[in-house]
């Protein structure tokens, strides 16, 4: 019964935030999303792993209420698997409908978890342009 | 499981006894208060008789009472009705920082309006300096408006000094007691107040009735005008069963507040202790003494308040908190900034009100449980890398 009383949030919502999925820093990623401010009160850091142009690997870490938390969780399921190009298409929409909707006040949480990754991605399309010569 | 409510500054439970004093006026009890029959007088000796008693709580006559629909049209009704019956003295009204949105908005509303509006800043406990007050007055100040006691933070604010200060100046003063009448014994002679405002339903009343208490002589504009109910203060068909409700909920309560104020305390405090024990990067928010004999409200460093509550409502556990996350706003409590907290501070606080069903085994499972919660999000916060 407990899942029911929060009217506010989908069963998907809840669900993600009660088990995360891929929480937790990661080891010399290769890019890092870092968006949110502690005046609005979510703030995201997300991290990839790419090889060959795929996104192998995500993780997440979240200061925020159940959506921001849900949202950093499935767009970290998402990602995994795409190219850097596909990934870079994933809309805050496309989170928010993975998570079977949002209510209207949480949608910019899902706003802050495309941010997220579009700024993990761009530190990743910058660091490998910085490392490109020479490491290659 | 048996879920645990510890939200009782949010609204109380009905007293069953309230409801059984009810039921008679939703049936054979029905009729109209304003009409002369025995249907009528029926239903207006029982509000007559409510009227009495929340009078006898607060220490007023019976006429100085007005029914309203609830605390926040009691303070509507203060804010807007002293200033529109006194506009023509003063257009200057005194306020603090950390009151209830149901008496600043109405005073956002005058502002727009061509009243003048001071809001005092409080200390770091919410406390608001009776000497400020003494400073803000001019030649033009109609009304005092401050708090009894805060609906967030629990601090119990000087009123009986401010009341004084008022009184001297021959400046009407109002306080908002919706989270303190029936809660701690007070009396609106002792306090220096000409107007106060309280709601049922924070008193194991029915919801959707309450009252102003109104000093005679003091001057108001009622709000609503078509009929004759409440000494044509408001006009309206009044909410008898609803009245009747509050008046057993106040005799209820009315009994052995004092003791129950102190068992509550020794609850609050064990929670206090046990959560600034278990808890590190915790701090308590409001008056450390001079505050509600139910309210714990603390701030969680690191962790949003809404995920606290998620987590807590998973295992049964109801609170609030002063986060933006819960909020429609988005913007997080002006009483924790008021107060001085940074923003982090304000989306980490959590409220715990107690009430009359509170026991020490609930305490102890919050104890138990919270600490869990925080560590969980605390492993997944961002703000906490050096430590993870």
């Amino acid at each position: 019964m407990a899942t029911n009383i929060w009217a506010l949030y989908s069963e998907k919502v809840m669900e993600h935030f009660r088990n995360p999925r891929n929480v937790g820093e990661m080891e010399s990623p290769d890019g890092i999303g870092y968006v949110g401010n502690a005046v609005c009160g979510d703030i995201m850091e997300l991290y990839i792993r790419v090889e060959d142009g795929v996104i192998t690997d995500a993780k997440f870490k979240t200061f925020g209420c159940g959506a921001a938390i849900a949202t950093s969780s499935m767009v970290t399921e998402m990602v995994k698997g795409k190219t850097v190009d596909e990934a870079s298409e994933i809309s805050n929409r496309a989170v928010a409908e993975a998570l079977d909707g949002l209510p209207p006040i949480k949608m910019h949480c899902s706003v802050l978890a495309e941010e997220a990754l579009k700024s993990a991605i761009d530190d990743y399309l910058n660091n490998s342009k910085r490392g490109a010569p020479g490491n290659e | 499981m048996k879920r645990i409510y510890l939200d009782y500054a949010a609204t109380t439970p009905t007293h069953p006894g309230v409801i059984v004093a009810m039921l008679p006026y939703f049936g054979d009890a029905f009729g109209n208060p304003s009409s002369i029959h025995s249907f009528g007088q029926e239903a207006k000796g029982a509000i007559e008789e409510a009227r009495g008693k929340v009078a006898a709580l607060v220490g007023a006559r019976s006429d100085e009472i007005v029914f309203t629909s609830g605390g926040t049209e009691a303070d509507n009704f203060a804010i807007k009705g002293v200033a529109y019956a006194n506009e023509h003295r003063g257009n200057h009204i005194i306020t603090s920082s950390v009151e209830h949105h149901a008496v600043i908005e109405p005073l956002k509303f005058l502002e727009r309006r061509g009243f003048e509006v001071t809001y005092l800043l409080v200390d770091e406990h919410g406390s608001v300096d009776p000497q400020d007050v003494r400073k803000a007055i001019t030649d033009k100040t109609i009304l005092v408006s401050v708090m009894y006691a805060n609906n967030e933070v629990g601090t119990i604010e000087p009123i009986a000094e401010i009341g004084e200060i008022a009184r001297e100046r021959g400046i009407c003063f109002h306080t908002d007691a919706v989270q303190t009448v029936g809660h701690i014994p007070l009396n609106v002679n002792e306090l220096g107040v000409d107007l106060l405002s309280m709601s049922a339903h924070k008193l194991y009343g029915p919801k959707g009735v309450g009252a102003l208490y109104v000093r005679k002589g003091t001057k108001l504009v009622s709000l609503m005008q078509g009929g004759e109910q409440e000494r044509r203060r408001r006009a309206s068909t009044e909410n008898v069963p609803a009245i009747v409700g509050f008046g057993k909920a106040v005799e209820i309560v009315q009994g052995g507040m004092r003791e129950e104020a102190e068992r509550v305390a020794l609850l609050r405090d064990r929670l206090i202790e046990g959560l600034l024990e278990r808890i590190d990067r915790i701090r308590l928010n409001g008056h450390p003494t001079k505050r509600l004999p139910n309210n714990v409200n603390v701030s969680i460093e690191f962790v949003e308040g809404e995920s606290m509550l998620l987590n807590l409502d998973l295992e049964g556990i109801a609170a609030s908190t002063g986060s933006a996350c819960s909020s429609s706003s988005l913007e997080p409590s002006h009483v924790l900034l008021a107060l001085g907290l940074s923003h982090e501070q304000a989306h980490g606080s959590l409220r715990f009100s107690l009430g009359r069903e509170t026991t020490e085994g609930e305490i102890a499972r919050v104890l138990e449980v919270l600490p869990r919660i925080v560590a969980k999000l605390r492993s997944m916060s961002p703000l906490l890398k050096s430590r993870a």
